[in-house]
C-alpha cells in the first residue's frame, strides 16, 4: 500500500513521517504541495512544521495548496488522512475537522516527551492500540491548545469522536484534554504530538508512536 | 486611492494569552489603566477609486473564506478615507 506524505513550504516532519510509514510496513510517496494529483496513494499523511511560515495563521494559507483540494475530495470519499501538528492545524482549517488550534495557553512553545490515553482505537490510524492505552512520544508545538464552542465539544465528546487525551497536567490548554480528534468516519485523523518521532528506541523516547502507521494496513486489508 | 479595512479579533469567549500576556507587562511598566487587553490582526486593502458595493462584499467574503477562521475569530469590515 502507498502513503503519501506532503511537503508544503515549511515543513519539517515530512522525512520522518516517511520513515514511520516504511518502518510501519507501507511505502512512502512524496507528494509536493503544488502537485495536481495524489500518485495512487491510499493514505496521505500531513505532517508537522511551520507551512507557509505559519502566516495568517496555522494552516491557513496551506488549506488552499493544490494538493490539498485533492486531499479534501479524497478524504470525503474515505480516505484515510492523518494530520500531525501542523498537519492537524491544516484538516482544522480545511474543515475536514472541527475546532481550532491556538497558541498554548502559557505561550510557550513546548517540546517535551507526553504522556497520551488512545481513547478511540477503532479510527483507520488507531485501531492497532488498545482502548485506554498510554503511550509517550514527543510533543513540540506552539499553537497546540484545541479549541471550539460547547456544542461541538459535546458532539465530540458524545459521539467518541475524541481519539487521544494528554496524560496528568493540561500542557497547552487544550480543552478536555484533547490532543487528537476524528471526524464522522474515522478515516481523517488530527493528532498534535508527534508519533512519527518515536517509532523506534534509537531515535525516538519509545517506539509506542508505530502503532499509527501499522494501523493504517489493518485498515487497508479490511 | 480609499483603504478597507478588516479587522479580526479572536471571540470573546476564546483565550487569549497574547493579549493576557500584554495585559500583565502594561503594569510592569507603570500603566495602570487596563482591566483586560485582547489582540487581534488588521488588514488594510488598498483599491483604486471608492470602494463599491460589490468590491465590498467580495472582501466581506475573503474575510470570512481566508482573513478570519471563523470557528475561533469575528471581523469587521470597514472604508477607511
Amino acid at each position: 500500500m502507498r502513503v503519501g506524505v506532503i511537503t508544503f513550504p515549511g515543513t519539517l516532519d515530512d522525512r520522518d513521517a516517511a520513515r514511520a510509514v516504511v518502518a510501519g510496513g507501507a511505502e512512502a510517496v512524496a507528494l509536493w504541495h503544488a502537485d495536481a494529483d495524489l500518485k495512487s496513494v491510499d493514505a496521505v499523511i500531513l505532517p508537522g512544521g511551520f507551512s507557509y511560515g505559519d502566516y495568517l495563521r496555522c494552516g491557513a494559507i496551506s488549506r488552499f495548496a493544490p494538493v490539498m483540494n485533492l486531499v479534501i475530495e479524497a478524504a470525503g470519499k474515505g480516505m484515510p488522512v492523518l494530520g500531525i501538528c501542523n498537519g492537524f492545524q491544516v484538516l482544522c482549517e480545511s474543515h475536514l475537522l472541527p475546532g481550532a488550534l491556538t497558541r498554548n495557553s502559557d505561550l510557550h512553545f513546548l517540546c517535551r516527551d507526553q504522556e497520551i490515553e488512545i481513547v478511540n482505537n477503532t479510527t483507520a490510524w488507531t485501531s492497532s492500540y488498545k482502548a485506554g492505552e498510554k503511550i509517550v512520544i514527543p510533543l513540540k508545538n506552539g499553537e497546540g491548545s484545541f479549541q471550539c464552542d460547547d456544542s461541538t465539544l459535546a458532539m465530540l465528546e458524545g459521539e467518541g469522536r475524541i481519539i487521544a487525551r494528554y496524560v496528568g497536567q493540561n500542557p497547552n490548554g487544550s480543552r478536555n484534554l484533547i490532543a487528537g480528534i476524528t471526524n464522522e468516519r474515522g478515516n481523517v485523523v488530527g493528532l498534535m504530538p508527534h508519533p512519527e518521532h518515536a517509532i523506534d528506541e534509537l531515535t525516538g523516547p519509545t517506539a509506542q508512536g508505530l502503532g499509527f502507521f501499522t494501523s493504517i494496513l489493518n485498515a487497508m486489508v479490511k | 486611492m480609499a483603504k478597507i479595512v478588516v479587522d479580526v479579533m479572536l471571540k470573546p469567549e476564546i483565550l487569549d494569552p497574547q493579549g493576557n500576556a500584554v495585559a500583565s507587562a502594561l503594569p510592569r511598566l507603570g500603566f495602570s489603566f487596563a482591566k483586560s487587553v485582547r489582540q487581534g490582526k488588521r488588514f488594510e486593502i488598498e483599491v483604486e477609486g471608492e470602494p463599491t458595493a460589490a468590491q465590498l462584499a467580495e472582501v466581506e467574503k475573503a474575510a470570512e473564506v481566508l482573513l478570519s477562521n471563523p470557528v475561533i475569530e469575528n471581523f469587521v469590515v470597514r472604508v477607511e478615507k
